[in-house]
């Protein structure tokens, strides 16, 4: 009966049928600004530009005539920088003090020389294999810390390759063919060299990355000085060289593979530890190359992911890609 | 050994390695890796939760073959596993609620980047709720900050590479004081795990050894989380990050990244120093006058702007301000509120950050309210869960703001007399401010249209949809089942003493 009604439609029951079905007439419309409109807004845009190139002129002229609000900012500039100088100075000073107050460094009575640090010297070797108690005590007894730092880097380099990733394309392109513009291409003294170098590097990158649990040294530092072998290899024959044996598709693998086996090597010694289980690592003996467990392996992973980490950061400023 | 404890750490570690993944494969695969991962994560919180609170206690998982001060260990109580629970359930929602923003504001060669970060700022998170440890909180703040980083300025437009440099600024500056901090921690205690460090100052603040240390260490650490935070004095790089920065990265950043820090900053104040010590170096105080200019200035800021997204933007600052105003009257009720402060504030502005891109996309892609005039007709469930969001912003009954509102006032009116006073007529002045300028976007959402545009076709994407609808819910389950929450966060803090 009430559907009769001739004013049915303005009503609030037929309002709420409508939305129920989804027929209102502004319900999933788009708003696109017309053309006829779009005209319209451009001559007035037009016209506020003017009025504002006018006022410019005016507030120049004014500027011109009494100088007062460009002092103002100066002076504001002024005070910002003194103030910013003030609190700098301040903090400084309040932390300088502050260590004077610390305990004096290397002495015996210090809070941190405590049962802490007396296993990981005493003990360190026997319960981890590794000669260097350092790479021991990072690698091992804070394996935990370490993924989380080598990650760090991992973060890093794609944030770097946000910034500076250089899409397929015309750009792409002239980067490339402008790559070597402002270096000498082919300077024979730096390939000369480079030859003598690049295999020394290499190896004595290896060299730190195995013996990381034995002298001073592992993944950090070998894995930065591969990348830095292989900038020098770059920079003395190209890209193109580099990437007969180094390109994107084996940096991918090389990156992804070692930071997934650290991740499964370390997960599987967290599981193991938390439920006392024996892990069945044997550790060798102290002192041999192949010792120490799990700490050669990860410091291989780590070296790996550097070494692509710093490679990855040269090619990206110079040639935004790899 | 429950299976249930494995979690804990697996769901670090799974989001580590989904991030690794992530950049080798192509943006949509990595999308959908992400969203499995992160609903994952979702699951194995909830179990730990579950699984807290009928065990009655926390409990410790070892990461590896040595015990807690050599090694590393993972401690979980009801109060990480709620918290994890939540914020990973913040995360998946965004990140569904906001495909088609980084579908459009995100070049395609880099969306796989995007999911990196997600991935990795997930596990941070994680990492930062679950550790018993200064040094790995550390560790893992290094990568949040980076990935924050990075989340605002892969929509490559000038804006977001200044407002990135700003964050980065700022966001090293906290970085360096807490890290010196820790340093001088460690130097006058020589423990780094949080209980041990606990029972040294304690040790300390009882004799007279390095007071004058103990004292800027404390205030080192207020202050470098307040940084990363966002309280007053240091928001300047606030609202251009979440201004311009795609929706999810916004709504990530206002309800996830901030959070984060405060928690760390709540865990500092009860596992590490210890709320009686803090107290009685007055830095309660300190943070709780910052609170309350925070929460005047951000909702005066509020009301002048005319573009929604700083709207949403500057009223973050002001909740922020809440949440330090919680935490600065020194008492468990007051933490219970921000704590709850910090939940119903995530909920909703993920869902104000969300909702709001919703609206934009029917309105010209204009994010001026002139412009946004009538949109919430032509977009409805984005003006809907908009309007819910500013009313719990608000504090309208039924919501999650009012609840956590009354919980600060219940806060409030046992503390302190002076406190008392500032804090309830600060409360009620904030409300207003807040009324005004949320209440004036609701309107002009729902104001009849601008004329002057031309009818395109358009429809919403189901997931946005989804992510809205859960949102809404979220607001009110928060808002009307607030207490066995409230009661979860008590029994947690009992913990941490």
């Amino acid at each position: 009966m009430s559907k009769k009604r001739s004013d049915y439609k303005t009503t609030f029951y037929s309002r709420i049928e409508n939305y129920v079905n989804g027929k209102d007439e502004f319900l999933f419309h788009k708003e696109v600004k017309d053309d006829t409109v779009h005209e319209l807004e451009s001559l007035e845009a037009e016209l506020t530009e003017a009025a504002d190139l006018l006022e410019k002129r005016e507030e120049q002229q004014r500027i011109q005539d009494n100088s007062e609000p460009h002092d103002f900012l100066k002076r504001f500039h002024r005070l910002y920088g003194i103030i910013a100088t003030l609190v700098c100075a301040t903090l400084m000073v309040l932390l300088l003090i502050t260590v004077s107050w610390l305990p004096r460094f290397g002495e015996a009575a210090n809070p941190a020389n405590n049962v802490v640090t007396k296993r990981y010297i005493e003990k360190g070797e026997e319960e981890t294999g590794a000669v260097n108690i350092v790479t021991g005590l990072i690698l091992n007894y804070r394996g935990f810390d370490t993924m989380g730092e080598t990650h760090v880097l991992f973060v890093a380099a794609s944030c770097v390759m946000i910034l500076l990733l250089i899409a397929e394309g015309e750009e792409k392109k002239s980067s490339y063919a402008f790559d070597r513009y402002l270096e000498p291409k082919n300077d024979i003294i730096i390939q000369k060299t480079a030859n003598f170098l690049v295999p020394a590097v290499f190896i004595f990158g290896i060299y730190v990355i195995l013996n990381g649990h034995l002298s001073p040294g592992g993944g950090f530092s070998g894995g930065s000085i591969i990348g830095a072998g292989l900038i020098m290899y770059v920079s003395a024959f190209g890209f193109k060289k580099t990437e007969r044996f180094f390109n994107e598709r084996i940096y991918k693998i090389a990156k992804v593979s070692a930071l997934c086996f650290y991740i499964c090597c370390l997960s599987y010694y967290f599981y193991m530890g938390a439920h006392g289980y024996d892990n069945h690592i044997p550790l060798g003996t102290p002192g041999n190359i192949i010792s120490s467990g799990l700490i050669l392996f990860i410091n291989i992973f780590v070296g790996t992911e550097v070494a692509c980490t710093m490679y990855a950061f040269y090619a990206l400023f110079r040639k935004g890609g790899l | 050994m429950s299976i249930i404890e494995n979690f804990v750490p697996f769901s670090v570690i799974i989001c580590l390695a989904g991030g690794v993944i992530c950049s080798a494969v192509k943006g949509e695969t990595a999308r959908r890796l992400s969203v499995t991962i992160i609903s994952l994560v979702v699951i194995m919180n909830a179990f730990v939760l579950g699984y807290t609170l009928k065990l009655g206690h926390e409990f410790v998982y070892v990461m590896g073959k040595f015990p807690a001060p050599w090694g590393n260990e993972l401690r979980a109580g009801c109060l990480e596993g709620l918290i994890a629970m939540f914020f990973s359930i913040i995360m998946l929602l965004s990140v569904i609620g906001g495909i088609r923003g980084q579908n459009d504001d995100i070049a395609k060669d880099r969306l796989n980047l995007y999911f990196v970060m997600i991935n990795l700022m997930l596990s941070s998170l994680m990492a930062l709720v679950y550790t018993n440890d200064l040094f790995t909180a550390y560790v893992f703040v290094e990568i949040n900050t980076m990935a924050a980083c990075a989340l605002i300025m892969i929509r490559n437009n000038g804006h977001t590479l200044v407002a990135a440099t700003k964050y980065m600024i700022m966001s090293t500056l906290g970085s360096g004081l807490l890290l010196i901090g820790i340093s001088m921690l460690y130097s006058i205690t020589g423990q780094l795990l949080m209980p041990d460090i606990k029972k040294a100052v304690e040790a300390l603040s009882a004799g007279e050894n390095y007071a004058i240390p103990l004292t800027v260490v404390i205030g080192l650490l207020g202050v470098s989380l307040a940084i990363k935070s966002a309280l007053f004095p240091f928001h300047s790089w606030l609202p251009e990050a979440y201004g311009f920065s795609t929706a999810s990265s916004a709504a990530i950043l206002s309800s996830l990244v901030s959070k984060g820090y405060i928690f760390l900053l709540i865990k500092i104040f009860y596992r590490v120093i210890g709320l009686n010590v803090m107290v009685g170096h007055k830095i309660t105080n300190i943070l709780f006058v910052f609170g309350i200019i925070a929460m005047i200035v951000g909702s005066v800021t509020a009301i002048r702007q005319t573009d929604v997204r700083h709207l949403i933007a500057y009223s973050s600052i002001a909740q922020i301000g809440y949440i330090y105003m919680g935490m600065g009257l020194g008492s468990t009720a007051g933490m219970v509120a921000a704590i709850f402060h910090i939940m119903s504030h995530s909920a909703t502005k993920s869902m104000l950050f969300i909702a709001q891109r919703g609206l934009v996309e029917v309105s010209n892609g204009s994010k001026d309210f002139s412009d946004l005039k009538g949109s919430g007709y032509r977009n409805r469930l984005a003006g809907i869960a908009f309007t819910v969001g500013a009313f719990s912003m608000v504090g309208i009954p039924l919501l999650a703001g009012f609840t956590s509102k009354v919980y600060f006032a219940e806060a409030a009116i046992t503390a302190v007399n002076t406190k008392m006073w500032i804090a309830m007529i600060t409360l009620a002045i904030s409300t207003i401010l807040n009324a005004i300028y949320f209440i004036r976007a609701s309107i002009s959402v729902y104001t009849p249209r601008n004329m002057n545009y031309r009818d395109v076709n358009y429809r919403p994407s189901n997931a946005s949809n989804i992510a809205l609808v859960c949102f809404i819910v979220l607001n009110f389950f928060l808002g009307v089942l607030s207490y066995p929450i409230a009661h979860t966060i008590e029994i947690g803090l009992e913990f941490f003493k």
